[in-house]
């Protein structure tokens, strides 16, 4: 099998003060080496609950994680070395992920110290490495993170990710605090690396532009599960789940040329439900103007359309 | 023009800070008719609510001093007013969505105690059931359901989507006829945004009211505005009908930006801009976006390029289009 990763059935619930938070429910997906698997889905959808399951942050409360095969369900703490090794995150908030007291060389000499990558002599011969991989001069390696922006530090927080030589990185919302003209340059760095490394990419975001340029493969969320599952050209170009085609048709875009891309306009009412207090039946017929009386009742199953094309919804019931 | 509402003519705000002063503002300026929908878009920091806090009268002084320029809203200067009319003008012709719906609501206290003052100060009204009745029906104005249960909730009880329409009811509580959305909804789902505009364009419909539309996104701009400004670095350096700036950018950093955003065709994404922007403290001479320019002359290091008339909807200030133009 050349799977990278595998999860399957992933499930995962807060107990909390106001009740439990069905955050991520059923949940199945894979990636291959080289593949950029894009999660989108609105906030509080789960994205982020499932990067941090797969990271080993959060334990799982069912289904099975498996690592080029071999089950890694069992805490950060509880994961081999030479697993955590190989798969790394990069968080959404550029800031706070870097120890403002710690400077760009420390930052960087401390995931190859902890797992041994390198000799003392070819420490500092590596992080001027791991700075140009990510287009960095060498000299910001004396520099401390407040003297840079945010897209350098996001850099840095790459460079950091890429030091332990990983084979899947988790981008959770790399660029969703940056302008445009800054992400460019960061997603620019990200397809190339990716290329040179053959790295699987778990990529998530709620813009769905970006992710049309970047994603192999794409699922979408809704309240804790997939709704839709497709390679990207598919699902942009034939959504079949009335969620998607809502979110899709609720883009802003720039030109006449993808104006005509999008799905006809569905004009979006209501309110995203709380996942504490999930509707009965699918969790998007409130929203769904395809509702009928069955979508009230029954959750619908997951279900491969053609060959590589989920959908969970009841219009493509059996 | 018979028809302007608000005329902003070469407005420059400085920011005490230690050290000295971040020269923000170099000189912005716009014009908004009655009823017109306008755009101001730009990149972080580029100065677009600080425009706009001088315009409301609500810059903070210090650190913010207003250099040099004019604002005048229905004829009246704005930047010599005192603070009554201040006030009145806040009260009864410009409000503004802020940018941070969760800033713009205090947590200690219910929406309806919120909103019912704001609509007992501004209607001068004692009798509560009547302002209790217009509190309501600014509720069901902006789409939120169930109102009776809204008015009881405090801020922390509702979800974005819904604090930010609590937010556009308490901006629009009392006829208005200009209201400023800084950045409505960007903090909320594509979805829950677009009902956020569409709430807005309706609402501004209806009251014959004229809206500047601020956002960082320009397909946010693009579907919601008929006029657009772009902003680099606290100066206009474009100014178009919508359709004819997306159809035919002229500025080089217009041009720049439109291709750095993600485009659904996939066609991939350009390379970004190269460089940074400028540093407030010690900003570039000329024109402030020279450094990062592929087209940059000598004149550009040089002079500051006024925004010149390329054609009657289209507006430019580049030395590209127009070498003579003083500075
Ligand atoms: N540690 C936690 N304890 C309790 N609830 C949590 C926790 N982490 C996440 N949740 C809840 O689980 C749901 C999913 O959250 P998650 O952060 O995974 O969403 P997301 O899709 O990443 O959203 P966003 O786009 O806003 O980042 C939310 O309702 C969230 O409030
Ligand atoms: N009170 C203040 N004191 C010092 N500097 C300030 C103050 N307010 C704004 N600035 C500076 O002025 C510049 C413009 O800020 P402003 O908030 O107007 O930008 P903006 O275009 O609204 O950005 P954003 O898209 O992030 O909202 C920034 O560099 C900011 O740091
Ligand atoms: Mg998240
Ligand atoms: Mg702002």
């Amino acid at each position: 099998m050349d799977e990278l990763l595998v999860v399957e059935g992933l499930r995962k619930f807060f107990a909390t003060s106001r009740g439990i938070v069905r955050a991520v429910q059923d949940v199945s997906f894979a990636i291959r080496p080289g593949e950029t698997f894009g999660l989108v889905g609105e906030s509080g959808s789960g994205k982020s609950t499932v990067a941090y399951t797969v990271m080993g942050m959060y334990r799982p409360s069912g289904g099975r994680i498996l690592f080029r095969g071999q089950d890694i369900t069992m805490p950060h703490a509880r994961r081999p070395l030479a697993l955590k090794k190989e798969l790394q995150i990069v968080f959404q908030d550029p800031g706070s992920s870097l120890n403002p007291r710690r400077s760009i060389r420390e930052i960087l000499e401390l995931p190859l110290r902890v797992h041994r990558l390198v000799d003392g002599r070819r420490l500092r011969e590596r992080v001027e490495e791991l700075l140009n991989i990510v287009e960095l001069p060498p000299d910001y390696a004396e520099k401390y993170p407040r003297a840079l922006g945010g897209g350098e530090k996001q850099m840095v927080a790459i460079a950091r990710a890429l030091a332990t030589e990983p084979s899947l990185l988790v981008l959770d919302e790399p660029t969703s605090a940056l302008d445009v003209s800054i992400q460019a340059k960061i997603i620019n760095t990200l397809v190339r690396i990716q290329k040179e490394r053959h790295l699987g990419y778990l990529f998530i975001t709620h813009d769905l532009s970006l992710m049309r340029n970047i994603a192999h493969r794409v699922a979408i969320m809704y309240l804790g599960r997939i709704m839709e599952l497709a390679p990207a050209q598919v699902f942009f170009e034939r959504p079949l789940h009335p969620y998607t085609q809502m979110l899709l048709s609720s883009i802003p875009v720039i030109s006449e040329e993808e104006e005509r891309l999008k799905p006809a306009k569905i004009v979006s009412t209501g309110e995203i439900p709380s996942p504490v207090n999930l509707p009965p039946g699918c969790v998007f017929h409130p929203r769904c103007r395809e509702a009928w009386e069955v979508c009230r009742r029954e959750e619908p199953g997951m279900r491969e359309v053609e060959v590589g094309h989920l959908v969970r919804c009841h219009l493509y019931g059996a | 023009m018979q028809d302007v509402l608000l005329d902003v003519q070469n407005l420059v705000v400085h920011f005490r800070v230690y050290g000295g002063y971040l020269k923000v503002l170099d000189g912005v300026t716009l014009q908004v008719r009655r009823q017109e929908r306008v755009g101001l878009v730009g990149e972080t920091g580029c100065g677009k609510t600080t425009t706009m806090k001088t315009i409301m009268g609500i810059l903070p002084k210090p650190p913010g001093v207003v250099r040099g320029g004019r604002i005048l809203f229905k004829g009246r200067d704005v930047l010599s007013m005192r603070p009554q009319e201040l006030e009145h003008l806040r009260r009864s012709g410009i409000s503004m969505i802020f940018q941070d719906p969760t800033a713009a609501l205090n947590p200690v206290f219910t929406v309806g105690e919120q909103l019912e003052d704001a609509i007992r100060y501004a209607l001068g009204r004692r009798d509560h059931a009547s302002v209790r009745e217009v509190a309501l029906s600014a509720l069901q104005s902006v789409a939120l359901p169930d109102p009776p249960r809204i008015l009881e909730s405090y801020p922390v009880q509702l979800s974005g989507g819904m604090r930010q329409r609590v937010c556009i009811a308490l901006a629009l509580a009392y006829p208005k006829e200009l209201l400023i959305a800084d950045e409505p909804g960007t903090s909320l789902d594509v979805t829950i945004q677009d009902q956020i505009l569409r709430l807005i364009h309706r609402l501004a419909e209806e009251r014959k009211m004229a809206v500047i539309l601020i956002s960082h996104s320009l397909g946010v701009i693009r579907e919601w505005t008929e006029r657009v400004y772009v902003m680099y670095a606290g100066t206009i350096v474009e100014e178009a009908k919508t359709g004819e700036l997306f159809a035919r950018p002229l500025h080089p950093y217009t041009g720049a930006l439109m291709r750095c955003v993600p485009k659904l065709t996939g066609t991939g994404i350009a390379e970004g801009i190269p460089g940074r922007i400028p540093d407030y403290f010690d900003p570039p001479a000329g024109c402030r976006f020279h450094p990062r320019c592929p087209h940059c002359m000598d004149i550009c290091r040089q002079r500051k390029p006024q925004l010149f008339p390329v054609d009657e909807n289209h507006r430019v200030a580049c030395f590209l289009f127009g070498r003579n133009s003083r500075g």
